[in-house]
């Protein structure tokens, strides 16, 4: 009888957790298949399913969508650029601090930490001016340095906590067996890191696709800009198309997600194990 | 080890790190001093005691801070003990559970909003099949607006600091629960003493953390209200950007930033303690 009760109580908990989860992404995909005459019905389930914004959006075919491949393949150039960035500097870096343990590494690993606890938005207007300065304002290098920058800190702190527990043999027996500092940093620090290198690089390239606030004051020309800007562009009008923009969304989310499911077995231990210690 | 080798190994290391110290000098150094400069201007200081949306906002901000952090915190924590449970159902609720931490906030918060709206929203609509009368205006109000943005912030962040906190219970010994269980404790009682005096520190840590980060929301007030209406809805992470970017006061935007540097340099410490402390267990 104590069991039903348990059991009964999770499935409960469970439903309102399902529920409280799936309104908004439910919400979503409801007004992504309603027919635009049907918009400001505001019904649960469209009378009338229909892919019409898909289609729209596929085709470029609204004023907001002109440039929608282009947006598309820039949010993936700026992503993969940052993801790849940020594995080749986080992992250089970790392993000149862990492994080589290069005087002041410690210090740059503790200003790295730091660096991890500014909240993004607050060095925005200055970050806008110094892009300026250096003459990258409205190029897509800007916002790739921007988030390369936000990202590897909490890279290095997650790849320090795995290469510190590599075993320091590896490396003595390679150095006894002639091998350079590079030779181990390919041959043996590379492969040993990789789960935790997937994981941060999975990290940098959603933290890039994701970014709204960065791309939408480093970037302006319609060609340069990436979807989440142009998701954003939907709200400049009152009469903004949201039929069609839902749609845009539910084709923006969808590569992220299918990242996050492809990796999700690193990211979990790497980096819930990486975010917080107690 | 020959001394030669010794050099080639420094030699090798200042190489690999490099690349970081100048990003971390270009990026992060410099962009700081600039603000710092940008906001040590005395007039914007009074220009932003002066204007009432300033002091609006902090309210804002505080209350956003206090509400949203602490009721998503203590949901994460009920919600690591439902996790806990093992079962395979619950395993496939957790990969559904994860959804709003994994997709970008864009498209979902937008979602929000227009599920939000007063005249044609989804939730007015019901509200009025159902009672015959409209339904709130849930965005055009400053309190229930602020509600809002608390609603959307926890439900895009509660996922990963359950994820966190579920970690934190997986890693209590059991045998603390089975001597628990010989003494007949109750469940809530094997909270109260095993469970809670386990999770007290990590607890602590992801409240800190969770307020520093919940400060650099951005998205959840820009795109759920814009700040609206009437700038009542604004924090201090938005509030920089209206200014320098919507009213080209570059500097009091910045000046806004320096004003919570008081509250969030004892956190920042605080907090690089704490995470440095949990590296070398």
């Amino acid at each position: 009888m104590r069991k039903i009760f348990t059991e009964a109580r999770l499935a409960l908990i469970g439903i309102l957790i399902l529920i409280w989860t799936l309104i908004p992404i439910y919400h979503l995909f409801v007004m992504s298949i309603t027919p635009r005459v049907e918009t400001f019905a505001g019904a649960l389930w469209p009378s009338r399913p229909t892919l019409e914004n898909y289609e729209t959006v596929v085709e470029q075919g609204h004023y907001y969508l002109e440039h929608f491949w282009r947006q598309l393949w820039n949010s993936a150039f700026v992503a993969v650029m940052v993801c790849v960035i940020t594995l080749a500097i986080a992992a250089t870096a970790t392993f000149a601090i862990s492994r080589l343990k290069v005087r002041g590494g410690r210090l740059v690993s503790n200003m790295a930490l730091a660096t991890y606890l500014i909240p993004p938005a607050f060095l925005a207007i200055p970050m806008y001016k110094v892009m300026g300065i250096y003459g990258l304002l409205n190029t897509q290098w800007s916002l790739i340095l921007t988030m390369v920058t936000f990202a590897s800190p909490y890279a290095i702190w997650v790849l320090k906590q795995y290469a510190d527990k590599l075993p320091y043999e590896l490396d003595e027996a390679a150095r006894i067996d002639g091998a350079s500092p590079l030779q181990i940093f390919r041959l043996i620090y590379l492969p040993l890191m990789a789960p935790s290198l997937v994981a941060i690089g999975t990290y940098a390239l959603l933290l890039a696709w994701n970014e709204y606030l960065y791309a939408f004051l480093l970037l302006s020309a319609d060609k340069d800009i990436t979807l989440a800007v142009a998701l954003g562009h939907f709200l400049t009008t009152d009469d903004a198309p949201f039929n069609v923009l839902m749609a845009t969304g539910a084709v923006y989310a969808l590569p992220p997600a299918a990242v996050y499911y492809a990796f999700r077995r690193y990211m979990v231990s790497g980096l819930t194990a990486g975010a917080v210690k107690s | 080890m020959a001394p030669g080798r010794l050099s080639q190994e420094a030699t090798w290391g200042l190489i690999f790190l490099v690349p970081y110290i100048v990003l971390f000098l270009g990026l992060v150094i410099y962009p700081v001093s600039y603000g710092l400069i940008l906001g040590a201007n005395p007039k914007s200081y009074v220009r932003l005691w002066t204007d009432p949306v300033f002091l609006r906002t902090i309210v804002n901000t505080v209350v956003f801070l206090g509400v949203a952090v602490n009721i998503k915190l203590f949901l994460a924590l009920l919600l690591s003990g439902f996790f806990v449970h093992e079962r395979r159902w619950i395993r496939w609720l957790s990969v559904v559970f994860i959804l709003p931490w994994a997709i970008p906030s864009i498209p979902t918060i937008l979602s929000f909003r227009w599920m939000l709206n007063a005249e044609w929203g989804m939730l007015n609509s019901l509200i009025f099949r159902l009672t015959l009368e409209d339904g709130p205006n849930w965005l055009l109000d400053r309190w229930s607006g602020l509600g809002m943005i608390c609603v959307v912030h926890i439900w895009k962040y509660l996922p990963f600091w359950t994820l966190i906190l579920l970690a934190g219970r997986l890693a209590i010994p059991k045998d603390l629960y089975e001597s628990a269980d010989v003494d007949g404790a109750s469940g809530l009682q094997k909270f109260r003493y095993v469970t809670f005096p386990s999770l007290r520190n990590l607890y602590i840590t992801c409240t800190l953390l969770s307020t520093i980060m919940s400060l650099g929301d951005f998205n959840s007030i820009y795109l759920l209200t814009g700040g609206g209406p009437a700038d009542s809805t604004q924090t201090l992470a938005t509030l920089g950007i209206r200014y320098a970017f919507g009213m080209s006061e570059i500097e009091v935007g910045v000046s806004t930033v320096v004003v919570a540097l008081p509250v969030m340099l004892p956190l920042l410490v605080l907090m690089l303690r704490r995470m440095k402390k949990g590296e070398q267990p």
